[in-house]
């Protein structure tokens, strides 16, 4: 049989040495209930998670996607450019249902805070203007909110049978990792000595104050100010009963991020800084037990069909350009050797990395041309997802 | 290259400070992936090529500073890594680079304006520092602009420290370039009063002076280029300097416009291709052809999206500047070819 042998040339070189991440297998198994994409900025995660959603959609699985801050082109071929928190059905997908839904951080923060709180207490936490600008800063919120959105809509799942797959995407962070990280620094925090601190002063006489919650208090003061330090032990107080109850959602989202159901998706382009983070990322996921499925690198350059070299493409066209200068030959050789060195560049970084991390499974996407905004685009990515050549 | 310089703007001349000569303060942001560190390094040099010293500041945690120019990772210390393009007559100036954490730029605050040596230690006890840098909204960033601002405005306060004749801040995302400028904003409601509010006070008169402006850094496609145009007017409406669109790894233009239409439209002529190939010595097949001319479709799609995509940067009224793709990625060489386009260009 012919096609058993062994591929030669540059084409060989660019094998990978980790196995192929079988996507199909993995969105086509009943056990698979959350598949969770992480990775650094500009890695195309949203474009991703839309991708394997509707793929699973149209494979039979009845999904909802949650993205956290979709291009407005794309938001508007989901359906979900007006953020209200909800999933939402869209149009055209079978024989399985897609819903998708953008996140409302300080939405989100809201309702957790109007289901835990009587209704007065609730009013008085919404109107604080710590927790106001509290629950509309990036610094962490973001993530604690898109991990308590994946716990509300997992419970609601599970009671109400709505979905049997829900794909996360992840916020734009500095760093993948501050997705693991945020919910925790924030829950730590909402139970930790400073909070104490601050309802020092309004619960305990002041004997039992040490010299150096003095000295706090009163740097405090004097960075902060008193109004601010004010605002924010009013909003403890009030906060006060509800911290229990935020740590203990948040300790049942890590733990549902570990169980077996969770498949992470690390999320890379063929770039030193995006294969570093995800390095970070897997090794992380490792530490915390957490269910890695593979690597997904995007935007790759497309392979050429020849092994003509980039030396030997550039010595042809100098050839050509000392007889015909500005020849069309001489430019197609020139930018063949402009591919065949990013090509030759993308290969060694995969290479290494698949030789620190052998275990991980990896799927390469080409890039594009153009951009994807729609259904049909979306279809693209899920085919070279899954491995199929591009249509 | 075609830079398209807005009105006001004069070509670059050796030993000229640009198009921004007014400028003390050079924000570079980004849509992720579009390659605003890289800008922000090849900006510095460039800089330094004309002389001045110049300081390069990171601000999120990554540490590309050290990478980018093959230096130990950076401490929270200004530390001299690079000198600038020795060009014509002019002697370059030197690199400086920094590297910014909220915990330590909190501490160093304490230090300077509070004298604040044991309470610093037990805030860092009782959690604050800790709460300060990672979880209360809008002082992290008040702390890491404070510190940006410190290295431009240097005062008595900071005795010992270098003056420098500019600074680039590789700024955080596009997306969130806006709320981390404007910091007063992010205060408001929190703050009314009180000492931490006069700082972020006096940092938003710098940002907003022409003293400084905000360069975004985009690639020629749709999410990046609308990404920026949005970029830009939220930075109108929040009346932060809009400076310059970098437009990052632009394609080689090795052919014409006649060959990209014929290479779009698969009329490229085959058989002058294939005897090119051989009269270049090149052993001619039929793949070969075949990958040229597929090539050729891909990177005239490419071109054209780059045009469409150009134009509508063109229509924002900013001055542009181009760089190329560099096919063997970016290394310190790398960053100096890209800083000497940039000084041909005018943005240093």
């Amino acid at each position: 049989m012919t096609h058993d042998r062994p591929r030669v040339g540059p084409l060989a070189a660019t094998t990978e040495r980790a196995s192929r991440l079988d996507v199909d297998a993995l969105l086509d198994d009943p056990g698979t209930g959350i598949v969770v994409c992480c990775g650094s900025g500009g890695v195309g995660k949203t474009t991703t998670s839309a991708a394997l959603a509707l793929r699973a959609a149209e494979r039979g699985r009845r999904v909802v996607v949650l993205t956290i801050d979709p291009a407005r082109r794309l938001a508007q071929s989901l359906g979900i450019e007006d953020l209200d928190n909800t999933p939402r059905p869209v149009a055209g997908v079978g024989p399985g249902s897609l819903d998708a839904m953008m996140l409302d951080m300080k939405r989100t923060f809201d309702e957790v805070v109007l289901s835990q709180a009587s209704p007065d207490k609730a009013r008085a936490i919404l109107d604080n203007p710590f927790y106001i600008a509290l629950s509309s800063s990036f610094s962490g919120t973001q993530e604690y909110m898109a991990m308590e959105k994946l716990g509300q809509i997992h419970r609601q799942a599970q009671a109400e049978g709505t979905y049997d797959l829900i794909v996360v995407d992840t916020p734009p962070s500095r760093s993948a990792l501050d997705f693991l990280d945020a919910p925790e620094r924030l829950s730590s925090f909402l139970d930790g000595r400073f909070i104490r601190l601050l309802l020092a002063p309004a619960k305990g006489p002041a004997r039992f104050m040490t010299a150096g919650l003095g000295l706090v208090t009163t740097a405090l003061t004097k960075i902060l100010g008193a109004q601010v330090l004010r605002d924010m032990q009013t909003f403890v107080a009030a906060f006060d009963t509800l911290f229990g109850g935020f740590r203990q959602r948040a300790q049942r989202t890590f733990s549902l991020l570990q169980a077996p159901g969770t498949a992470f998706l690390v999320i890379a382009a063929p770039e030193p800084d995006a294969l570093r983070e995800a390095a970070y990322f897997v090794e992380r996921l490792t530490e915390d037990e957490m269910p890695l499925a593979g690597l997904v690198v995007n935007r790759a350059s497309p392979a050429a069909r020849t092994d003509l070299s980039a030396d030997e493409a550039i010595a042809a066209a100098d050839r050509l350009a000392r007889t015909s200068p500005g020849s069309t030959t001489s430019g197609l050789l020139r930018l063949h050797a402009d591919r065949m060195r990013i090509l030759q560049r993308e290969a060694r970084l995969r290479e290494r990395w698949a030789t620190a991390h052998p275990d991980v499974a990896t799927t390469v996407v080409p890039a594009l041309a153009t951009d994807v905004h729609d259904l049909e685009g979306l279809r693209r990515i899920g085919s070279l997802l899954a491995g199929e050549s591009a249509g | 290259m075609s830079p398209n310089h807005g009105a006001g703007h004069g070509a670059a001349h050796a030993g000229g400070r640009g198009d921004w000569p007014e400028v003390d303060l050079h924000v570079v942001s980004g849509k992720g992936g579009t390659g605003k560190s890289t800008v922000a390094a090849a900006l510095a040099l460039a800089l330094a090529s004309t002389g001045q010293n110049v300081l390069l500041c990171e601000v999120e945690g990554r540490q590309g500073i050290a990478r980018m120019f093959d230096v130990e990772p950076l401490p929270y210390e200004e530390r001299r890594i690079a000198r600038g393009l020795p060009l014509g007559h002019v002697a370059p100036g030197a690199v400086h680079a920094l590297h910014v954490d909220a915990e330590s730029a909190l501490l160093e605050y304490l230090a300077m304006y509070y004298k604040l040596g044991r309470a610093g230690r037990a805030l860092d006890r009782f959690g604050v520092i800790d709460f300060a840098t990672t979880i209360a909204p809008g002082v992290r960033d008040v702390l890491l602009t404070g510190k940006v601002y410190e290295a431009v405005q240097r005062n008595a306060r900071n005795k010992s420290a270098m003056v420098y004749d500019a600074v680039v801040l590789d700024a955080p995302p596009t997306g969130r370039i806006t709320q981390f400028l404007n910091v007063n904003d992010e205060l408001a409601g929190l703050a009314k009063v009180g000492p931490i509010k006069s700082q972020a006070d006096t940092v938003m008169t710098l940002f907003r002076s022409p003293r400084t402006v905000v360069h975004l850094v985009t690639v020629l496609e749709e999410m990046p280029v609308q990404e920026t145009v949005d970029g830009i007017a939220h930075l109108r409406e929040a009346r932060l300097p809009v400076g310059g669109v970098v437009v990052n790894m632009v394609r080689p233009r090795d052919l014409g416009p006649a060959d990209l239409e014929a290479a779009r439209t698969g009329t490229l002529d085959r058989e002058a291709l294939a005897s090119d190939l051989s009269r270049a010595g090149v052993e001619v097949t039929h793949e070969l052809v075949d990958s040229l001319l597929e090539e050729a479709r891909d990177h005239a799609e490419r071109r054209a999206l780059e045009d469409s995509q150009r134009t509508v940067v063109e229509a924002l009224g900013v001055p542009s500047y181009e760089l190329p793709r560099l096919p063997d990625g970016i290394d310190l060489g790398g960053l100096y070819e890209l800083a000497a386009r940039m000084r041909e260009q005018g943005l240093a």
